[in-house]
């Protein structure tokens, strides 16, 4: 039996300087199998092991399950967080994203893509508009991919005129808390949490932290996203973990939620070379942005909007049991590749194999029947709706 | 007290019973450990004849497929379906009801060329 490519052969020497998250020592105490994400040593999974084992039993199918049934706490601190502050920030910001950020409220976060001068994403992130500083001055509130987070940082930097500040806070922790259970967590160390509304951005003390929260996440569960000082992210950790609602999940149920939820991950799905049109994301456009054609990348984005893609993302439901990874080539009724998954496995909650995947737009219809070539062989397959488990954000 | 049954192993985490010259082949409890939560086996077809560390039947994880050889040569003359029916069992008993295919073996005696069960012990202490 050959490892599993996802998991470093045992053999193999630990990669040289491998960052850790403030939860490294927390992660291993509970459990944690570590493998190297992102240049990060982070938790793929849990082998539970006394209490905690008599609230899951662990492992990604448990941890997944546990997560739609109660609540999960997902170590997101590899991701990057940075502070865009000064006066027309949220111009200066809109130069580089696709997004109407003029327009984002004070406490409301938004989903958003950096984009380049080709239309192509150069990242997605999460953007939200604190209180002003004590001069009055714009404070934005940026959470990036892991894997991009560099480039990210220097990109944004770049465009920065004087009075414009980023700041990267690696200092920071950052944990998701999702699920049915996660608002009467975060409710019962702090109140006011529970009247956030989806993509609300607020501060909160927990534990006696003080944090930025949002309510949002990656799993397609109502949940939160929680910012505190690395410091005291383990303080926090075990009292969340106080609550027996909750586990700690790794990077494999964290995967499979958002394949469940639709949502795409950035290096797989989307990339320097899809547009947000292709890629099903024209709702992250702001309608003031596409009049005005002022973003990265407008010109192209634009045609592909009134012209209509080459190619769509769409859900992809295999018939069988088999799972399709990324990479498995998706043919038309008549045996023509017709595009590639790009992010495909089983479905916890479905029990049963489910992917996403870009096909040429003849073939991207609801029920269209598909092959998909896994191994050799061609399995049958058929164009589906996503998300593949409905969303239950808070509204 | 009846002898222990003789399993013999290979690198790959594959184990091996014979009986005459049938080989039953399923994979170690290590390795449903390593793979974690299965959800979907693939088995080689009866009457195939395979060879030596040939990738014969798939098993996939949640995170991930993987390729399970064929720790010698021979025809398969069996394959189990329960496993192709419930991959879960791999998990549950990986060394009994969960084997995944039997072989006619084109030599029987090249089973005593594979580690015993002290020998893979020791081996998966290298790792």
């Amino acid at each position: 039996m050959s490892p599993p490519p996802d998991e470093p052969a045992a053999t193999l020497p630990t990669p040289p300087a491998l960052a850790t998250t403030p939860l490294d020592a927390w992660h291993r105490r509970l459990g944690a199998r570590m493998v190297p994400f992102a240049g990060y040593a982070m938790p793929v999974q849990y082998d539970f092991a006394g209490e905690m084992a008599a609230r899951c039993r662990g492992g990604v199918l448990g941890e997944h399950l546990h997560c739609r049934a109660q609540a999960a706490l997902f170590d997101v601190s590899h991701m990057g967080q940075a502070w865009i502050t000064g006066a027309g920030a949220d111009a200066v910001l809109e130069t580089l994203v696709v997004g109407d950020i003029a327009g984002l409220r004070e406490g409301r976060q938004r989903y958003s893509l950096l984009t380049n001068d080709q239309g192509g994403i150069l990242d997605d992130l999460m953007i939200a508009r604190a209180a002003p500083g004590a001069d009055g001055t714009q404070r934005l509130f940026l959470v990036v991919n892991a894997a991009n987070k560099e480039a990210d940082f220097a990109h944004i930097a770049a465009h920065l005129p004087p009075g414009v500040t980023l700041t990267p806070l690696p200092a920071r922790a950052l944990v998701a808390v999702q699920g049915p259970a996660a608002a009467a967590i975060l409710g019962a160390l702090d109140p006011a949490t529970a009247a956030l509304p989806f993509l609300g951005f607020a501060t909160a003390r927990l534990a006696g932290i003080d944090c930025l929260i949002s309510r949002s996440g990656y799993t397609g569960e109502d949940g939160f996203e929680i910012s505190c000082p690395a410091e005291q992210a383990e303080a926090l950790a075990d009292a969340l973990l106080g609550f027996s609602a909750l586990i700690p999940a790794g990077l494999g149920a964290r995967d499979s939620l958002r394949l469940e939820a639709g949502l795409c991950l950035h290096g797989n799905d989307i990339d320097p070379a899809t547009n947000p049109i292709e890629a099903g994301l024209t709702w992250t456009i702001g309608k003031r942005r596409r009049m005005a054609a002022d973003f990265p990348g407008a010109g192209p984005i634009l045609a592909a909007l009134a012209e209509g893609p080459a190619r769509l993302r769409v859900g992809i439901r295999p018939e069988g049991r088999a799972p399709a990874r990324a990479g498995t080539a998706i043919l038309n009724e008549a045996g023509e590749t017709v595009g590639t998954i790009t992010s495909g496995g089983f479905s916890p909650s479905l029990s049963a194999p489910i992917a996403m995947g870009y096909v040429r737009r003849d073939a991207a219809g609801d029920g269209t029947k598909l092959w998909l070539s896994v191994r050799g062989q061609r399995l049958p397959a058929q164009v589906v709706p996503m998300p593949f488990v409905p969303h239950r954000y808070i509204r | 007290m009846p002898a222990a049954p003789d399993i013999r192993y290979t690198r790959d985490h594959e184990w091996v019973s014979l009986d005459g010259d049938v080989a039953t082949i399923g994979i170690t409890d290590h390795a449903q450990e390593a793979l974690g939560d299965i959800v979907f086996v693939e088995l080689p077809e009866p009457e195939r004849a395979v060879t030596e560390g040939e990738a014969c039947a798939v098993v996939e994880s949640v995170k991930a497929a993987s390729d399970v050889y064929a720790p010698l040569s021979g025809k398969v003359v069996e394959i189990n379906q329960a496993v192709i029916d419930d991959p879960a069992l791999v998990n549950g008993d990986p060394m009994g009801g969960a084997w995944f295919f039997r072989l006619e073996l084109d030599e029987p005696e090249a089973f005593d060329a594979l580690m015993d069960e002290a020998a893979y012990a020791e081996y998966l202490e290298t790792l």
